[in-house]
């Protein structure tokens, strides 16, 4: 345990000394800002039009219009994102040759791997803390309900940890940025897309893409329901993620 | 301490170290020799547990790199070619990382820092960032690494490389202090380097051990033919056929006649000493003698003429033994 603590110690901390983390945390604002800021406007819009038919504006759920929008444009943000938190996570201790001191320290291979996405992992939370300000200004002036929202984060935790998890195993497959950054970023696409396909492809198939679909098990969440179901996909898609790149870590090892 | 037994290590079908064993007791120092690409840093790779060998066994301290690789991790110290440094933290930042995952506890990490910074003197750069040092430093570093967790075993895969020479003999010294409590492995293809800090020396060529042995022994073995090197002033007349005639000479090479005389070279039969009648065949000719040596065969000759019978032998390769002990061939330079 201690040792996970030191990898991951370290990772949060090469975050921070670097660029990395304030460009990531600084445009992930930025975007979630915008996103913010217009699902604010189609509120407003939406509910003086409701107004239209009655005496003036009608109060509408702000958890229906304002934040279940707010949340899946976030998850849309953070693929885009997280693919390039993780990129360097293998791939840069290849290239410097600094994984050799971790192979050859005292250290279990899951050890270095839970170390490397612990510290990841918490950057990623502490963007979803940022968001939190936003958050306050709608508790100020208006009743959001909180358990849907704090459902809805849950949900993006969940779904941020497994984006990491991929980016952790194609990250050990390369040793260049780019390549693991561009790699994550294509296959998390591709587990997105595939529920678009899953109406034309008949029942079976259908229902086999829109399980493996990675945002389709958000839905749920930015609902503000909990379902099991899905915690166990999140769950198991980052245990399997995290299980291959030890195989990938291993076999690197085999193959000199 | 160490034990390795036929071990090989493949890519593919290409063997990068070829059935390789040799031992080293506690408290030694061996010395890894071998031109680039001979397998060294392979074998070292294997033996810290980075890569598992293809064939064979390697033990430190008892324990199977294979089997209880955590155990050997723990028990060793390793120095790679390129010292493994995270380039945005400082150096003491880093050596805290270091005893940290290498469990150092908490109360302890500080001093022991601050005394391996000093054993290896680094401590002017202690909050320097990684990226920002020098080679020499960067060097330092890596062995202060090494050394952090107090380790049974070292295993240095070119200490020196990219030193100064000051360095490279603080380094050399710090190294044969170290030897006392730990075991240690360094590789380089420096030869004198070799002949100062080992004890014994393993060369390997082509991913196979050509010799074991202490370097004096190396030396030594090779010794059945003796080339002794003359400073003569013969006043203009070629000593050729009156170096011939001394009994117990085999062949005579002399140099072009300079403002120091010529250089003239003289093998001598196996075993027979020929010094003293050469020098009397040179005075009774009135010409002058001005320098007489024994070209030792260093190390690095030896290096060469195991490493280059291995190339001629090619397929066909000999047990290492039978390489060593052919005699000399003429050797074109002797520096030592």
């Amino acid at each position: 345990m201690s040792n996970i603590l030191a990898i991951a110690h370290r990772e949060l901390r090469s975050y921070f000394v670097s660029p990395i983390a304030y460009v990531v945390v600084g445009l992930f604002a930025l975007l979630y800002g915008y996103f913010y800021v217009a699902s604010l406007a189609f509120m407003v819009q939406f509910s003086s039009q409701a107004g239209m038919f009655g005496g003036g504006p009608q109060t509408v759920n702000v958890n229906e219009f304002m934040i279940r929008p707010l949340l899946s444009n976030t998850a849309i943000i953070l693929l885009f994102i997280l693919p390039f938190l993780t990129a360097r996570a293998y791939a840069e201790e290849k290239r410097s040759g600094t994984i050799e001191l971790l192979l050859t320290s005292p250290l279990s291979d899951m050890e270095i791997i839970l170390g490397k996405f612990f510290g990841a992992f918490a950057l990623f939370l502490l963007m979803l803390a940022v968001t939190a300000v936003h958050m306050g200004i709608l508790f100020w002036y208006g009743e959001p309900e909180l358990g849907s929202i704090l459902t809805g984060y849950l949900g993006l935790a969940l779904m941020g940890g497994s984006f990491i998890a991929l980016g952790l195993l194609v990250s050990s497959a390369t040793r260049n940025q780019v390549v693991a950054g561009v790699g994550t970023f294509s296959l998390l696409l591709l587990f997105w897309v595939l529920s678009w396909m899953s109406d034309s492809a008949g029942p079976t198939a259908g229902a086999i893409l829109s399980y493996l679909s990675i945002l389709e098990h958000f839905d749920d969440f930015s609902k503000g329901v909990i379902d099991t179901a899905h915690v166990t996909y999140y769950l198991s898609f980052i245990a399997f993620g995290l299980f291959l790149t030890a195989k990938s870590v291993d076999s690197e090892r085999w193959r000199g | 301490m160490i034990e390795v037994q036929h071990v090989t290590k493949r890519y593919g079908p290409v063997a990068a170290v070829d059935d390789v064993s040799f031992r080293v007791e506690a408290g030694q120092i061996l010395g890894f020799l071998g031109p680039n690409g001979a397998g060294k840093t392979t074998t070292m790779r294997v033996l810290t547990g980075y890569l598992p060998p293809t064939e064979g066994t390697a033990t430190i301290a008892g324990f199977d790199v294979l089997e209880e690789p955590i155990e050997v991790k723990r028990r060793t110290g390793y120095l790679p070619e390129s010292p493994p440094l995270y380039p945005d933290m400082t150096v003491r930042e880093y050596l805290t990382f270091i005893a940290r995952i290498n469990r150092l506890p908490a109360a302890e990490r500080p001093s022991r820092i601050d005394r391996v910074m000093e054993r290896t003197s680094v401590g002017d750069v202690a909050d320097r960032h990684c990226s920002k040092l020098s080679k020499g430093y960067r060097q330092r570093v890596g062995l202060a690494q090494a050394i952090l967790h107090n380790p049974d075993v070292l295993i240095l895969d070119e200490p020196t490389a990219g030193l100064d020479p000051k360095q490279i003999i603080e380094t050399r010294e710090l190294i044969k202090e170290l030897a006392g409590d730990h075991t240690i492995i360094l590789s380089t293809h420096i030869l004198p380097e070799v002949a100062q800090t080992c004890e014994r020396v393993v060369i390997i060529n082509k991913g196979r051990v050509v010799a074991e042995d202490s370097p004096d022994n190396l030396t030594g073995r090779l010794h059945g033919a003796v080339t002794i090197q003359l400073q003569v002033d013969t006043l203009g007349a070629d000593p050729t056929g009156t170096l011939q005639a001394v009994p117990g000479v085999a062949s005579v090479n002399v140099g072009e006649p300079g403002s120091d005389g010529r250089t003239v070279e003289v093998q001598s039969a196996q075993d027979v000493d020929v010094r003293r009648d050469i020098a009397n065949a040179v005075v009774s000719n009135g010409w002058g003698l001005l320098e007489m040596r024994r070209a030792r065969l260093s190390l690095e000759e030896i290096f060469l003429q195991l490493t280059t019978a291995e190339d001629e032998a090619g397929e066909e390769t000999s047990a290492p033994d039978e390489e060593t002990e052919e005699p000399a061939p003429a050797t074109e330079s002797a520096d030592e």
